[in-house]
C-alpha cells in the first residue's frame, strides 16, 4: 500500500501562559503573574473539592512536590495520575501480595533464567529494549512462552504462543495452577512456609480443567499443560505482563491470577525467578513511589498508617487526611456529581487518553477552573481557564526517574526550555506562595534530600551515588551498601520472623469482558502500541518515521473478506459508546473476530471513543482492552483516498 | 533458595607484554591488556559491545612463536604468552592496512584515523589515482539515517548489532564475495522497504561514519556540524518505563543526536527507534 497524504498533528512548544476571560473567550497571552494569580483564586476557590493530576512522565523530585502541594496546600489526598490508565492493577495486585507495588525482578536477572513467560505483553515493539535482555536470555537456553490473543512479533520468538480469547487470562492461569496441582509440581516447602491460602485456592482452581479451559480460552489443552509443565518445572522463571493483563475491568483479580502461579512454584524472591510488570512511562513507578497516588505517602508508606502520617506532619507542618483520597476514576466521576470543582493538571492528556473520551471532554467542561501545566497546547489544555508552560522533563530539568526495574536514575537538562516556559517546581512553589506556603528548593537535589529523609526505601541514594553506579534500585536504605536485584528474598528466610508477612493466594473469579460481543457488535476489539509511536501521539508525532502509517482499524484477512473490505478502504467502526472513521489494515498477527487498534492518531482516529469505561473496582483501570465494535462498509461516494 | 551466579573464578594471567610483565584477569585479550598498560593500539571493527569478526587487520600483534600476526582484539591471552605490539612488522602491517583503506574508502570521518595514517606513515596515494574505490553516492532514502558506502570498511559491526549480537531484527547482511561485497538489505532495497525498525543500533557502532544521523549528514553538508560546539549530557528517555539512558548531543541549543553509554546496565548501548529519533518534539519551538 502506498502511504496515505497525511498531515498529523504536530505540537509547537507553549513558550508563554495563556489565560482566557470567560469560558467562550479565546485563550490571550498573559503574564506569570497574572496567570498564576488567576491560577491561586480558582484554587483557593475550590479548596475541598480539588483535584491533582501529576505526571507520569515527569521526575521523581516533581511528582513529591506535586503530592506534597495537594497534601499541604490544598489539603486533599486527590492526587493521582496516568498509572490509573495502565498499570494500577499490577501495583494494587503486587503489594496485596508481598507489600509492595514494584516489579520483583531486574532486567539482567531475564538473562539467566530457564523460563520466560510474557503475558499480554508485545514488549518487542512496547519495550524493545527490555526485549534485547528476553532475546539474550533465550540465546542463553531460556524457553520463552508468549500469551497474547494477537500473535504478536514478541510470539514470533516463542517456544508456544497461547492465543487466547480477549478476557481470559484467568481461565488460563488457574487452569496453569490446577495442572501444577495435579501434575505434583507445587513447591510445597515454599507454600507451606511462606504463603497462605492455598486450600482456598486448591478448590477455586479444582473446576478448570484443561479440557474446560480449553472452550473458555481456545487454546488447545495440550498447550496451557506444556507451558503448566515448563513454568513448574523451570528452575528459575520469570513471568512478565504489560497492559494485556492490567487494562481489564477486573485488572486487578487478572495481576492476582498471575502471582498465584509464582506462589505455587515459588517463582519469586530468588536471583532469576520474578515477577515483572513492564511499565509503560518513563515514570510511572516513580510517580506512585513519590506519593503522586491517593493512598500513598513518598516512599509508597500507607496514608492509614499513623505513625507514617505522624513522621509526615512534623516534616510538613500541616495536618493529613487520615483516609485515601480519590484517584484519577474516582475524581472524573466525582466531576459529574460535582463534588470536584476544580483540577490542577500535570503534563497529561485525560482528553485523549481516557476511555470514552467523550465522557471525558464533556467533566472537564463542567469543572469551575481547569489549570493545564504542558509543554504543549494539548486537547486537555484547549479546554482549560489557564495554561502553564513547562519544561520538558527528560531533557530540560535535572532531576531522577524511577524504571520498571525499580532503578531510580539521574535525568540532566541537556538544553533550555524555549520562551518563558518555567521548571514544574519552581511554579508549583510559586503557586504554594500565593496560597500561603513558602518552599524554597535550591535545586531538584534539594527536594530528592527531602524526599530521602522520609523514605527508608530512598535513603541511600544520594545523587552521587546515583551517578557513580549509573541508577539505583529500591529498597536502598543505606548510603554504604547495595541490596540484592530482586524483591522479597525475605520469603525464603528459615527465620519466620524474618521472613515477615506470608503471601496470600488471590481468591478471584472469571469475570468475561463487560462489553459483550453479539450479533449486532461481533468483532472484539483490543487495542494496543506500534514500535515508533506512543500513547496520545503528542510527543512522538514529533518526528517523521518511515514506520508509521497513521492509524486503521487491523483486521484478520478472513475478516476483511467476510466483510468485503480491503486495505486502505475507509469504514465506520462502531461500539456501544461512538463511532469512528478508520482505514483498513490486514495483518494476519489477527484472529478471526479480533481486531486492533491503537491511540496513537487521536486527531485522526479517536479510538477512544469506542472504548468503553469499565473499572477495575480495586485499581480503577478501564477495560481498555476488550471493546465490542461492528464495521460497517461506507458508501462509495464517501469512499476517500 | 539459588544463589547468585557468580560465574567461574577468573585468575590471572601472567604474560610479557613489550618486554614488560602484564597480569590480565582469566577471558581478557591481547587488546584489554594493552588498554590496561596504557599502550595505543589502533582498532575498527573492534566494539566494545560486540564479539569482534576480525575483519579490519589494523590491531594485529606479533607473538612469539606465532607464524602470522595475531589481532590483539581477538586473541586471549594466555600465561606465557610474548607479545610485542610495536614491533617493525606489526608497525608495517597496520601501515599496509590503513593504505589500502584509505586508498579505497573515504575515511575523513573516521575519528582518529588521521592520526593513525600520520602515525604510520601509511601513503594512501601511492597506488595512484586509479586505485579502486567505493566511489557511490550517499543513500538517502529516509528522514532518520543516511547510509554513505563510500565510507564503508565492511567490518561487519552494523550487521553484528542488528543479527544475533544485539537487535535480532537481521534487515542487513554481507551480500556478495570478494571485490562485490557489500553491506545491503534484502535485494539491496531502499531501507523503508526493508525490515529495518530504525533503531540506530548500527549508527551507535559504526566505526567510520558511513552510518549517521540524518541530522548530522545534512550539518556536514551545510558546514555547520562542529563537534567542538557540543556537549553530550546523559540522562534518560522520555517514552515507556524501561528506561533508557540517552547521551544528548547538543550544539547551539539543538539535540542534533543520541547515543547511549555502552557499559549502560540498561541499554548495553543499544536504543529503539523512539529513544533514538524521538526528541524532536522538545524543539519544536515555533
Amino acid at each position: 500500500m502506498r502511504k496515505r497524504d497525511r498531515s498529523p498533528k504536530t505540537y509547537t512548544r507553549l513558550t508563554h501562559p495563556l489565560v482566557r476571560d470567560s469560558r467562550d473567550a479565546p485563550f490571550r497571552r498573559a503574564t506569570w503573574d497574572e496567570a498564576l494569580d488567576r491560577t491561586a483564586r480558582g484554587l483557593r476557590a475550590a479548596r475541598g473539592a480539588f483535584g491533582m493530576f501529576s505526571c507520569a512522565r515527569a521526575t521523581n523530585e516533581m511528582n513529591y512536590v506535586a503530592q506534597k502541594f495537594a497534601r499541604v496546600v490544598m489539603g486533599t489526598n486527590n492526587v493521582d495520575s496516568c498509572n490509573r490508565t495502565c498499570h494500577a492493577p499490577s501495583v494494587a495486585g503486587l503489594s496485596a501480595a508481598f507489600g509492595s507495588g514494584g516489579g520483583t525482578s531486574s532486567y539482567e536477572e531475564i538473562e539467566h533464567t530457564d523460563v520466560i513467560v510474557m503475558w499480554g505483553s508485545n514488549a518487542r515493539f512496547a519495550h524493545p529494549i527490555f526485549f534485547q535482555h528476553v532475546l539474550k536470555g533465550i540465546r542463553n537456553g531460556a524457553r520463552m512462552y508468549a500469551v497474547d490473543p494477537r500473535r504478536t512479533s514478541t510470539a514470533e520468538w516463542a517456544e508456544s504462543w497461547l492465543g487466547l480469547n480477549v478476557g481470559t487470562d484467568i481461565p488460563m492461569a488457574h487452569a496453569i495452577g490446577r495442572e501444577i496441582i495435579h501434575a505434583g509440581l507445587v513447591n510445597e516447602a515454599f507454600v507451606e512456609r511462606a504463603t497462605t491460602g492455598f486450600e482456598e485456592y486448591k478448590a477455586l482452581v479444582e473446576p478448570w480443567t484443561l479440557s474446560l479451559a480449553e472452550k473458555v480460552t481456545g487454546v488447545p489443552a495440550a498447550a496451557i499443560r506444556e507451558l503448566a509443565h515448563a513454568y513448574a518445572r523451570a528452575e528459575r522463571a520469570q513471568l512478565c505482563w504489560t497492559l494485556g493483563i492490567t487494562e481489564h475491568h477486573n485488572g486487578t483479580d487478572n495481576v492476582r491470577a498471575l502471582i498465584n502461579l509464582s506462589l505455587l512454584t515459588g517463582h519469586v524472591g530468588r536471583y532469576g525467578s520474578g515477577l515483572q510488570p513492564l511499565r509503560g512511562q518513563n515514570n510511572v513507578q516513580g510517580g506512585g513511589d513519590m506519593g503522586a497516588i491517593p493512598n500513598r505517602l513518598p516512599g509508597f508508606q500507607d496514608i492509614l498508617d499513623p505513625d507514617t502520617r505522624l513522621k509526615f506532619e512534623s516534616a510538613w507542618d500541616t495536618v493529613i487526611r487520615p483516609h485515601y483520597g480519590l484517584n484519577l476514576t474516582e475524581m472524573f466521576e466525582a466531576m459529574e456529581d460535582g463534588s470536584l470543582r476544580a483540577v490542577y493538571c500535570i503534563g497529561e492528556n485525560p482528553a485523549q487518553s481516557e476511555a470514552d473520551s467523550e465522557q471525558a471532554v464533556r467533566r472537564l467542561k463542567a469543572l469551575d477552573f481547569l489549570v493545564v501545566q504542558d509543554i504543549f497546547l494539548t486537547q486537555t489544555a484547549e479546554l482549560a481557564d489557564v495554561v502553564l508552560p513547562a519544561t520538558a522533563g527528560w531533557a530540560e530539568t535535572d532531576g531522577t526517574t524511577t524504571n520498571s526495574e525499580r532503578r531510580v536514575q539521574r535525568v540532566r537538562r541537556a538544553v533550555t526550555p524555549p520562551g518563558e516556559a518555567r521548571e514544574d517546581i519552581d511554579i508549583l512553589c510559586d503557586l504554594a506562595a500565593r496560597l500561603g506556603h513558602d518552599w524554597k528548593y535550591a535545586d531538584a537535589e534539594a527536594v530528592w534530600n527531602e524526599l530521602r529523609s522520609l523514605s527508608p526505601d530512598h535513603y541511600g541514594m544520594t545523587y552521587e551515588r546515583l551517578a557513580e553506579h549509573q541508577g539505583i534500585q529500591w529498597p536502598c536504605p543505606s548510603t554504604e551498601a547495595l541490596e540484592p536485584t530482586y524483591l522479597h528474598g525475605r520469603l525464603w528466610d528459615p527465620d519466620p520472623a524474618r521472613r515477615g508477612m506470608r503471601a496470600p493466594f488471590g481468591i478471584v473469579l472469571h469475570d468475561p469482558p463487560v462489553d459483550l460481543t453479539d450479533e449486532e457488535y461481533p468483532i472484539r476489539l483490543t487495542t494496543g502500541r506500534r514500535l515508533d509511536s506512543y500513547n496520545t501521539g503528542v510527543q512522538s508525532g514529533g518526528y517523521a518515521s518511515p514506520l508509521r502509517r497513521g492509524e486503521a482499524v487491523e483486521l484478520c484477512p478472513e475478516d476483511a473478506e467476510r466483510y468485503g473490505v480491503v486495505v486502505g478502504e475507509q469504514v465506520r467502526v462502531a461500539s456501544r459508546r461512538g463511532s469512528v472513521v478508520a482505514p483498513v489494515w490486514v495483518d494476519t498477527a489477527l484472529r478471526p473476530g479480533l481486531a486492533f487498534m491503537t491511540f496513537h492518531f487521536p486527531d485522526e482516529v479517536d479510538t477512544n471513543r469506542l472504548t468503553i469505561e469499565a473499572n477495575c473496582p480495586i485499581a480503577g483501570t478501564a477495560e481498555f482492552k476488550a471493546s465490542a465494535i461492528r464495521i460497517e462498509k461506507l458508501p462509495a461516494a464517501t469512499h476517500v483516498r | 533458595m539459588t544463589a547468585i551466579p557468580l560465574g567461574v573464578p577468573r585468575r590471572l594471567v601472567e604474560f610479557t607484554l613489550d618486554g614488560q610483565e602484564a597480569r590480565v584477569p582469566e577471558g581478557s585479550t591481547i587488546l584489554d591488556a594493552c588498554r590496561a598498560a596504557g599502550k595505543e593500539v589502533p582498532t575498527l571493527c573492534q566494539g566494545d559491545t560486540l564479539t569482534p569478526k576480525n575483519a579490519c587487520r589494523v590491531c594485529v600483534v606479533e607473538v612469539e612463536g606465532s607464524r602470522t600476526l595475531v589481532p590483539a582484539c581477538s586473541r586471549k591471552a594466555e600465561p606465557g604468552m610474548e607479545v610485542r605490539t610495536d614491533t617493525e612488522r606489526a608497525r608495517h602491517s597496520r601501515k599496509v592496512v590503513l593504505e589500502l583503506l584509505a586508498s579505497s574508502v573515504d575515511l575523513s570521518t573516521t575519528p582518529e584515523a588521521a592520526g593513525w595514517i600520520k602515525e604510520y606513515e601509511a601513503k594512501p596515494d601511492r597506488f595512484g589515482p586509479d586505485a579502486a574505490r567505493v566511489e557511490e553516492e550517499p543513500r538517502v532514502d529516509n528522514d532518520l539515517y543516511v547510509r554513505d558506502y563510500g565510507k564503508c570498511i565492511l567490518c561487519y559491526k552494523c550487521v553484528d548489532a542488528c543479527g544475533d549480537q544485539w537487535q535480532n531484527t537481521f534487515a542487513i547482511s554481507v551480500s556478495g564475495r570478494g571485490f562485490d561485497a557489500r553491506i545491503a538489505v534484502e535485494h539491496d532495497a531502499p531501507l523503508t522497504d526493508s525490515a529495518c525498525v530504525y533503531c540506530g543500533n548500527c549508527i551507535e557502532v559504526c566505526p567510520t561514519g558511513a552510518l549517521s544521523f540524518k541530522s548530522e549528514f545534512d550539518m556536514r553538508a551545510a558546514g555547520t556540524w562542529d563537534e567542538s560546539r557540543q556537549t553530550g549530557t546523559t540522562t534518560v528517555c522520555a517514552y515507556c518505563g524501561v528506561g533508557c539512558n540517552l547521551t544528548l548531543h547538543v550544539q547551539d541549543n539543538e539535540i542534533v543526536k543520541v547515543t547511549s553509554p555502552h557499559d549502560n546496565p540498561v541499554t548495553h548501548g543499544n536504543l529503539c527507534i523512539k529513544g533514538r529519533f524521538g526528541y524532536q518534539h522538545v524543539q519544536n519551538r515555533d
